[in-house]
């Protein structure tokens, strides 16, 4: 793979900068990064140069093709697509990273104290298996009954709505990953290492953190990146059932949902956002690719 | 088996063809392939009285009259229609008296009497039972079977219009032999007659399966001999309104779709390849805006949208209401949702002909300019950020609709020309089964109107606009007191409207109940209690292959299925 | 192993009953409308009665109480004496029934069943078969051709959602080609050559779209968990020992790598039963997906909420054995 010598002749400075070089050496998560700050950098910076409003209807230039004036081309109300796209992104994409990083955050604490911890095993699973069975539409109806309106007078409706939908995706997708981190807990901590540790008088929380957390890294990386994909899509689900945000609020699996009548008329429509959504997703699973090798103590001993 | 009989029709329909009979016979075009992208869960119309039931069963089970493709009568089972002329309506308007046909039967072969039509009403009016049809039957006092073939209806006073009961898809005749075990709470434990009911109808049901397909045949009893030309009917369930198109108007799958409303430009692509086409029939249905006329701020927790809360700081201006509603383009709209199966409209009331009013064009046309002006004119001084305020009220609304792609995009174009009169628009959409849903508990029902502008459609059903017309007096306004429950969404008042309801309801003769009709619209619109926008058809897609379609609006869709044929 | 297997079953009753408090209490607070779908036409008096004749003005434990006897005594009474033919007690039992049919939700399930496990139980085998030897190749084999296409697909396959998949493979091979049916045909019986060639072409849009998905699930964590494992000591020593690679790789590796992967199938089991809600509703196979997510539109209470509950039951199910495969596949993992 890839050649670790360094690690051997180099002092490193910091844990973080060995972190860094390890990163760097892996090929495929540092194209992974720069795809990524691409799609960031156009999504937030890109309204400030092609500055059409995304909301901007021109009913005259309805379903048109790829042009100078709209390089995605036009949706049935003449709104500019490459303005939807990218004010979309911009939804989408914190949407989806927010109840992913909610998700993983709530899956790791419960997968690991419940893997760890034999005493809080049973009613910690029990809790998981609940969720697991909710109905996630009636858990949202409620969800938007009992706090949308509090939100929106606290934090105005596109923040209240925000705040409610990543909470309810975030709430709704940990389960998975806690799960498959107790799975994973369950092996590990009764291998030597752990016991040594154990047995050498390390604190509880220090051997969690330093010793199996870093084993178990694989599988909350592969959660964490399909977890961002299934945050999108969710999205649009609940946009398309009316429970997510407003109608003139564009995010990409809306977008792509709306599009998808128009397929034979204007394929741009659905080109675009599902572009973007794939290429996001990638970019992110090797990105992860990368920090996993770059955290995996056995990499470094190579 | 069942491909056994198809390949028999099948070769049946060849040799038919081969021979060139003058006329069509029974069963001889094979199967009929239907789509109705929301699957019907019953085929009793008295349990649900959802649309998709109605027209499934209509297949199957008739009632004495239906309303035919232009909105008028047409005996079924009776043998015609009962007016005071020909004595069938009593000069007190009281009581009327139908006659059925002669040698009607029921699908297994016994005799249709008097008796079963009694029998019907009194199965929708028994009590426990949660009869969906109840209001047809509403004011009737007594039905009885002056002999076997003459029923006579009852009613607690004069009904200037009387046809409602045993008239129309919803309330047909059911067969009194099957369903005596079934009264009250007991009909839903009826599964195997509330999914194959006997009928008169040209077919029967073959199979049912709840949500998904419904497999039918012809009904060998059936009173024309030469009907239905379709040995056998497969409607099947499930999908979405575009997938439903499609697969009639682009891969040729199905014979006939039901409600395909999808974007106009989507339907016209699919029909290039020249397999459908499209089928639009105008009933009385009415996209409409409605503008609260109280004040729904937060704040004001549960008195919100009722009268205590006092009236709304900006609609209550009679120049802003108008505003809103010059600033919309109605063609546009039209041009974008719904194509064929819209038209640009300022009533109320848009149908029948003699019950719609000539006198409002003026809204047709969109004004910017003139709505400028007049907000001008009232005092609504354009502020600093694009929005108009008078007073420290800033014309910035929450305008709500029911999830659905044509009314977003709707509630899009709305917000744009709002924003280019100084008015803001802040746009929800909610899921129709809230939206809709009758729930005390819930903010977001119709009913509550927890925003300043909602978008709906209502329409009547049958002829006549009496007690539509009746959804707009005061005390028909939700509030807490009520359970949120009354027609009166809109929570329109006045007394004078009020009072010329109870004239019309007094009123027997048919010009004189459209004038006041027509003045009643009017009092509406000219008050903008609310405001119409585009008179809705039914829209749905028919393959070139079939004949005899004639989508009808007043009736259930498949009304004269048994005329349904295969072009040879 | 086996106490901790017997524990497990009994503190699932009480989990159980848990749940399907929890599940009732939800939907009843949700404020989703049996009746919102009727036409306005309909006035609020009827609704009112309907309503009742629904049984919806009787207090909430009432219900609750009510659903809990007709579910868990009178639906096993009923299918013992169907299978028995003996008739117990007068044989007159009121059945859970569902409000938009009026019909025993039961019966609806059996009738929705087979579908269901045809076109979602059939892409998930499809998709556990493929992603395993997937997995291992592309982790064996990082960074190969192999693996960064395995990648690619997966990715977009995980990343491109199902209603979109669905369509285009709609408007390509039912609308241009012309090689598959794009509406599921349920009546079908399978009796002969013909009509199972007429099931296969049926099966092949749906089938696929959901293989891709599933594939493209399972194939990143068995790839992840190979990886891991391929690294570890016990490989380096197996190796050094002299044996043979496959080996290795199949006994050693692929064993202690399947940890995450029963989980995520033992997740995924469940599912089958819940039906793949776009996907059916797309092809309208109207399996159990179709039917949870009418119910749910329809605000159908005591057909979601069986439907649930049976699906909460097969949770519980799949993951008490998962646990009990994790002590299998690794025997140092402990519960007692």
């Amino acid at each position: 793979m890839t050649d670790a010598t360094y690690i051997e002749d180099e002092k490193p400075t910091s844990v973080w900068g060995d972190i860094w070089r390890q990163f760097r050496a892996h090929k495929g998560g540092v194209a992974g990064l720069v795809v990524f700050l691409i799609i960031l950098f156009t999504v937030y910076v890109g309204p400030f140069i092609h500055t059409i409003d995304p909301n901007k209807i021109d009913i005259r230039a309805k379903n048109q093709g790829p042009s100078l004036a709209h390089p995605f081309g036009t949706d049935n109300l003449g709104h500019d697509m490459l303005a939807q796209v990218m004010a979309g992104g911009q939804i989408s994409l914190a949407v989806g990273i927010t109840a992913m990083l909610l998700a993983l955050f709530l899956g790791t604490l419960v997968g690991v104290t419940s893997g760890y911890f034999r005493r809080l095993d049973g009613p910690l699973m029990r809790v998981t298996d609940l969720f697991l069975a909710l109905p996630l539409l009636p858990v949202l109806l409620v969800v938007i009954l009992l706090f949308r309106d509090s939100l929106r007078s606290t934090f105005g409706p596109e923040t209240g709505i925000f705040i409610l939908i990543v909470f309810v995706i975030g709430i709704t997708s940990w389960m998975h990953t806690a799960r498959i981190v107790r799975g994973d807990v369950l092996a590990v901590k009764n291998q030597e290492f752990i016991l040594a540790a154990k047995s050498a008088g390390i604190r509880e929380f220090r051997i969690i953190l330093r010793h199996l957390l870093p084993n178990v890294m694989s599988s909350i990386m592969v959660s964490a990146t399909l977890g961002i994909a299934s945050a999108i899509i969710t999205e649009s689900a609940l946009s398309f059932l009316g429970l997510g945000f407003p109608s003139d609020f564009p995010t990409w699996g809306r977008l792509l949902y709306d599009g998808a009548n128009f397929l034979q008329i204007t394929p741009a429509r659905v080109f675009w956002p599902g572009l973007a959504i794939s290429l996001t997703v990638l970019s992110i699973n090797y990105i992860g690719d990368a920090v996993r090798d770059a955290l995996d103590p056995r990499m470094l001993k190579r | 088996m069942k491909k056994g009989k198809l390949l028999l029709a099948a070769s049946a329909a060849l040799m038919a063809a081969a021979a060139t009979p003058a006329f069509a016979e029974r069963g001889t075009d094979g199967d009929l392939k239907i789509i109705f992208w929301q699957a019907p869960t019953t085929m009793n119309p008295y349990l649900s009285g959802g649309t998709k039931e109605v027209y499934a069963a209509s297949v199957v089970l008739e009632p004495l009259a239906r309303y035919d493709e232009n909105g008028d009568l047409t005996p079924y089972l009776a043998a015609e229609i009962p007016t005071v002329e020909n004595g069938g309506v009593a000069e007190d308007l009281t009581s009327m008296t139908w006659k059925l046909k002669d040698g009607l039967k029921w699908s297994d072969g016994s005799p249709v009497t008097a008796a079963d039509a009694v029998f019907t009403w009194k199965y929708c009016t028994a009590p426990d039972g949660g009869c969906a049809q109840g209001a047809y039957y509403e004011g009737v006092t007594n039905v009885e079977a002056l002999d076997d073939q003459t029923i006579k209806i009852s009613f607690d006073k004069p009904k200037p219009y009387p046809y409602s009961a045993f008239v129309g898809a919803q309330s047909p005749i059911i067969q009194a032999k099957q369903f005596a075990d079934c009264m009250g709470a007991k009909a839903p434990e009826c599964t195997d007659a509330n999914f194959n009911p006997i009928g008169t109808g040209p077919f029967k049901v073959a199979e049912f399966k709840p949500g998904d397909v419904i497999s039918y045949v012809a009904n060998e009893n059936y009173r024309d001999p030469a009907k239905p030309a379709f040995a056998s009917i497969t409607l099947k369930g499930g999908g979405d309104a575009a997938s439903a198109a499609r697969s009639v108007l682009e891969t040729g799958e199905f014979d006939y779709a039901w409600n395909t409303q999808v974007e106009p430009e989507v339907l016209a692509s699919m029909m290039s390849s020249g397999k459908g086409k499209l089928e639009t029939a105008f009933g009385n249905l009415v996209e409409r805006l409605d503008l609260n006329p109280y004040a729904v701020d937060s704040s004001l927790g549960d008195k919100r949208s009722t009268k205590e809360a006092g009236p709304h700081p900006s609609l209550s201006d009679p120049a802003v209401k108008k505003a809103l509603s010059m600033a919309i383009d109605r063609e546009v709209l039209v041009g974008a949702g719904y194509g064929e199966a819209g038209q640009p409209t300022c009533n109320i009331v848009p149908a029948p002909a003699i019950y719609a009013s000539p006198n409002n064009q003026d809204c047709l046309k969109q004004d910017i300019e003139g709505a400028n002006k007049l907000l001008d004119e009232a005092g609504w001084k354009m502020g600093s950020d694009g929005i108009r305020e008078k007073d420290g009220v800033k014309l910035s609304y929450l305008y709500q609709t029911s999830t659905n792609s044509v009314r977003q995009a709707t509630q899009a174009l709305i917000k744009d020309w709002w924003s280019q009169i100084g008015v803001a628009a802040e746009l929800r959409n909610v899921s129709a089964n809230v939206f809709f849903g009758g729930d005390p508990a819930s903010p977001d029902t119709f009913q509550k109107f927890y925003a300043d502008v909602q978008e709906y459609a209502n329409q009547f059903d049958g002829a006549d606009p009496e007690k539509y017309l009746a959804g707009w007096m005061c005390d028909k306004i939700p509030n807490p007191s009520n359970g949120w429950q009354g027609e009166n969404i809109v929570r329109y008042c006045n007394p004078e409207y009020d009072a010329l309801i109870q004239e019309l309801g007094k009123t027997a003769e048919l010009e004189k109940r459209a004038e006041i009709a027509i003045k009643a619209n009017d009092m509406l619109t000219d008050d903008f209690a609310q405001i119409p926008i585009i008179y809705r058809g039914s829209l749905s897609a028919s393959s070139t292959s079939l004949e005899g379609v004639k989508i009808n609006a007043w009736d259930s869709e498949l009304w004269n299925v048994a005329d349904w044929s295969r072009k040879k | 192993m086996f106490t901790y297997t017997i524990r497990r079953l009994l503190f699932a009753i009480p989990t159980l009953l848990v749940i399907s408090f929890v599940i009732f209490a939800l939907l009843d607070l949700a404020p989703a409308d049996p009746l919102a779908n009727l036409p306005l036409t309909i006035p609020p008096e009827v609704r009112e009665k309907m309503r009742e004749a629904m049984g919806l003005n009787q207090p909430f434990l009432v219900r609750y109480l009510l659903w809990l006897k007709q579910f868990f005594i009178n639906e096993p009474l009923n299918i013992l004496q169907e299978m028995t033919g003996i008739v117990i007690g007068d044989g007159d039992r009121l059945r859970v029934l569902s409000w938009a049919t009026r019909a025993p939700v039961v019966d609806l399930i059996v009738q929705r069943m087979p579908q269901t496990l045809w076109v979602v139980g059939l892409s998930y085998l499809f998709g556990v078969i493929l992603a395993i030897p997937i997995g291992v190749i592309s982790a064996y084999k990082q960074y190969s051709i192999f693996d960064q296409i395995g990648t690619f697909i997966s990715m977009v396959g995980y990343s491109v959602p199902t209603f979109f998949t669905g369509v285009l493979l709609i408007v390509i091979f039912s609308g241009y080609l012309q090689w598959f049916p794009s509406v599921y045909d349920t009546n079908l019986e399978v009796r002969d050559w013909s009509s199972f060639v007429a099931q296969v072409r049926q099966m092949v849009l749906p089938v696929t779209v959901l293989t891709l998905y599933n594939t493209s699930q399972i194939v990143r964590f068995v790839r992840a968990s190979m990886l891991d494992n391929l690294h570890q000591d016990y490989v380096r020593t197996a190796r050094a020992k002299g044996v043979k690679e496959k080996t290795v790789l199949l006994v050693h590796v692929l064993r202690n790598s399947l940890i995450p992967v029963v989980t995520v199938i033992a997740l995924g089991v469940p599912t089958i039963f819940s039906g793949a809600i776009i996907t059916e509703q797309i092809f309208r196979v109207n399996g159990l997906g179709q039917l949870l997510i009418s119910a749910i539109e329809g605000a159908d209470l005591p057909l979601v909420q069986t439907l649930t509950f049976i699906f909460a039951f097969l949770i519980v199910l799949f993951n008490l054995i998962a646990d009990v495969l994790y002590g299998i596949l690794d025997p140092r993992i402990r519960y007692d």
